[in-house]
């Protein structure tokens, strides 16, 4: 069963690779949509059917497919797992996917490469519910990797064009760095375990179990730095993201559904499939809440001064990603899935909703010269005032309650050492504060505000995509299948948060109960060598108090009063930060930003000083000019040379008269003859 | 009796004479017969030491030699009179489109 959710799609993107081109844009939009609902179909079927009436502990299906690969006690099987944490993501996948498949079959109308396109996201998908569905690491990276080529293949999609066929690389390149590091993780992992199948697999126990035995050692800090450094890659972190925002120069659905929803969140499903092993050492927690912190911040603030309303978007991304970390840091991990999950709603949704202003504007993606457009778009508008407030925090929305729970649990973590917890609380409040403001200045610059369209320049056609069919002037509305997905999406952008609200505003939580037996608990700091962390420790009442409140993510531990206060003060951040951006830029939509955060630190320039140039250069005057040229062609070219001027030499003795021959034969005859004669 | 030196003296002689001469001479009729010369000089030695053994062997092996040398004959005679209608020349160095 499980593997038709994965294959549906791969079948999908089979038959619009290689039948697209004389299928037509119907059939190709028929095929592409139709197979991904239906493994959207079988992900609910299989979620809430057979995976949800099975016993809280006991969720754990598998669908064995074949032996992959078998080597001594190696054994990786194409096999897949859904747990919670899968079925989770699983859902999202398909869902947000199968609304982006019938978004972009508007948003993409008369490509000429229309069924590459949806070849390509139906290869994305496949791979993506790979990646999450996958029973041992191997298989998560083919996953992984999978993932990572459909993201290259689609953010270079518009093939005439230079800077999507540079973004596309970067974004390559950039992710092997991370891979490496994933790569030598899931080796570690295997020498120290002697297995890579998170379940266990005949006699052989399964990762989960053993890391859960396994004391904490140097090597779980290791394993997890290295998993990290793939997660850094693939989620957009601090020191990899700089790939993130340039991938926006692909089609705005890709942008939506990979480089938002789904495939950078792919990090943060690792750090959480094996937090396990994160849990053991406090080092590796410590970096993950640090990285995704400065991340956050710093995405943040570069979001603030961007004029492509992609790249806000990218940037508020990033932004986000870090926030996810961040709770994984601090040991909500269910808080980071859950953040996931209603930042793929509501950051899908404004993608879109970005990509319905694009196409709406003839690809204008210049916030500068937009204004004024709720006039033009209105469901586009409403629909992304949804996302808008959503990612703000506005309360009751669904980044409020995710947004929340990670502000709160980053105050009250016990996973990190000293005031760490308060210092990365601060730093995501203010992140929080920024978001709201730079999210109403995009807003703001999109649909409030004096129309700054159509003066002097036409807006221009960037993409040989959108053809003649729709002439240039005022902005339209997008066609019905843009905005119906935009509809659903903002429904969800509201409603999604609802499944998680925490206790202490009077929900139930469900979805972290849902969760906990796939995830580890995070052991407060100090006592992560605890082989078994799950102790219970009941009486420890009170915040922090006892050594031994292993325990302190269960709800009864809550500080309540100071729970409801922190949320209080978060509400007032999103409010302040969205009355704050509408002060700034609804008066002055074109208010100068910094020149520093408008050029994103010159973090871009700094990497190609300082590591790009120095290894383009060693490449050309080193490893061409000097190795390749000199020693390697001089090696293969003297051996040439040193053959043919022996041959020619010994071409002498050819002379080409047989009576010389003879002359010769006789004198080795007499030289022979004369040997045994006189020896 | 004759002793065997004085005979494999004559048949070594021969052979020198045959190999020299083709070694020395340019015309195609002459290497033949100094080839003939060398394959005789051997069939000398050979019945010289079939005699001296008291073995029939050496004589059954000039037998097969003259029985080649015929059929070497025949053959190379062919060749010359097909070089001679084809060059008009009897000398081995202006047959020599096979050299490089």
């Amino acid at each position: 069963m499980l593997k038709w959710i994965t294959l549906a799609p791969l079948v999908g993107a089979a038959i619009c690779g290689l039948f697209g081109k004389k299928l037509g844009e119907k059939l190709v939009s028929l095929v592409a949509c139709g197979s991904v609902a239906v493994s959207t179909v079988l992900a609910f079927y299989v979620f809430f059917a057979k995976l949800l009436p099975l016993p809280e502990d006991q969720r754990r299906l598998t669908d064995p497919f074949f032996t992959w690969i078998r080597v001594g006690n190696f054994q990786a099987d194409f096999a897949y797992l859904l747990d919670p944490l899968s079925g989770i993501y699983i859902l999202f996948v398909t869902g947000v996917g199968f609304l982006i498949h019938v978004y972009a079959t508007g948003y993409m109308h008369g490509d000429p490469g229309f069924y590459r396109f949806f070849a390509y996201l139906n290869l994305f998908m496949f791979m993506m519910l790979t990646l999450v569905l996958a029973d041992n690491l191997l298989l998560l990276f083919v996953g992984w990797e999978g993932v990572g080529l459909c993201s290259y293949l689609l953010i270079g999609y518009y093939i005439r064009k230079k800077e999507a066929g540079d973004a596309a690389k970067k974004a390559f390149i950039t992710n092997r760095i991370g891979d490496f590091g994933y790569m030598i993780g899931v080796f570690l992992i295997f020498t120290t375990f002697g297995t890579i199948s998170f379940v266990a697999k005949g006699s052989t126990a399964g990762l989960l179990d053993l890391a859960k035995a396994h004391p904490a050692d140097t090597v779980m800090t290791a394993i997890a730095l290295l998993l990290f450094v793939g997660a850094t890659g693939k989620s957009a972190q601090i020191p990899l993201y700089v790939w993130l925002p340039d991938a926006m120069a692909g089609p705005t659905p890709v942008s939506a559904l990979i480089h938002a929803a789904t495939m950078v969140t792919a990090g943060v499903y690792l750090t959480a499939r094996c937090s396990f092993i994160f849990v053991k050492s406090p080092t590796a927690m410590f970096v993950v809440a640090l990285i995704g912190a400065l991340t956050a911040l710093f995405a943040a603030t570069i979001g603030l001064a961007q004029n492509d309303i992609k790249k806000v978007l990218a940037y508020s991304t990033v932004s986000q990603l870090g926030y996810m970390f961040l709770a994984c840091g601090v040991g909500a991990f269910i808080a980071g899935i859950f953040h996931v999950m209603t930042h793929a709603f509501f950051k899908a949704l404004l993608f879109l909703g970005s990509g319905s202003v694009i196409h709406g504007m003839h690809d204008e993606q210049d916030i500068r010269r937009m204004g004024g457009l709720r006039k033009y778009m209105p469901i586009t508008w409403i629909t992304m005032m949804a996302g808008w407030l959503a990612i703000s925090g506005f309360p009751l929305l669904s980044g409020f309650f995710s947004k929340d729970e990670i502000l709160w649990r980053a105050f009250s973590t016990e996973a990190l050492p000293g005031p760490w917890g308060k210092v990365f609380w601060g730093i995501a409040a203010l992140t929080a504060l920024m978001t709201a403001v730079y999210m109403t200045r995009m807003m703001v610059m999109t649909f409030w505000g004096r129309e700054r369209f159509g003066q002097g320049h036409e807006a221009h056609h960037g993409h040989e995509a959108h053809g003649d069919d729709h002439g240039h002037g005022r902005p339209h509305e997008s066609p019905a299948s843009m905005w119906i997905p935009l509809v659903v999406l903002a429904v969800l952008a509201v409603v999604g948060g609802w499944i998680g609200v925490p206790a202490a505003l009077g929900g139930a939580n469900r979805f972290e109960h849902f969760l906990e037996p796939a995830i580890a608990q995070a052991p407060a700091y100090g006592q992560a060598g605890h082989a078994e962390i799950r102790v219970a420790a009941p009486a420890a009442e009170g915040h922090g108090a006892a050594a031994g409140a292993v325990e302190a993510r269960t709800e009864e531990h809550h500080d309540t009063g100071t729970e409801i206060g922190l949320t209080i003060l978060s509400v007032i951040l999103g409010l302040g930060g969205i009355g704050l951006g509408f002060m700034i830029w609804n008066k002055n939509p074109l208010k100068p930003m910094p020149k520093l955060l408008e050029n994103k630190y010159y973090v871009d320039e700094v990497y190609n000083a300082a590591i790009i140039n120095p290894i383009h250069g060693t490449s050309k005057w080193v490893l061409w000019k000097f190795v390749d040229v000199l020693i390697i062609d001089g090696i293969v070219n003297g051996l040439a040379r040193l053959m043919s001027g022996v041959g020619s030499g010994l071409r002498l003795m050819q002379t080409g008269f047989a009576r010389s021959y003879a002359a010769i034969i006789l004198i080795g005859a007499i030289a022979v003859i004369g040997y045994f004669a006189f020896r | 009796m004759v002793p065997i030196q004085y005979y494999l003296a004559l048949s070594a002689l021969l052979f020198t004479v045959g190999v020299i001469g083709v070694i020395i001479q340019r015309n195609i009729i002459s290497l033949f017969m100094c080839i003939e010369l060398m394959l005789n000089a051997v069939n000398l030695s050979l019945i010289t030491f079939s005699r001296y053994l008291g073995s029939n062997t050496g004589q059954l092996f000039v037998f097969i030699v003259m029985a080649v040398a015929a059929a070497e004959a025949a053959v190379g005679l062919a060749i010359i009179i097909t070089l001679f209608r084809n060059r008009e020349t009897l000398n081995v160095d202006d047959a020599d489109i096979l050299k490089l």
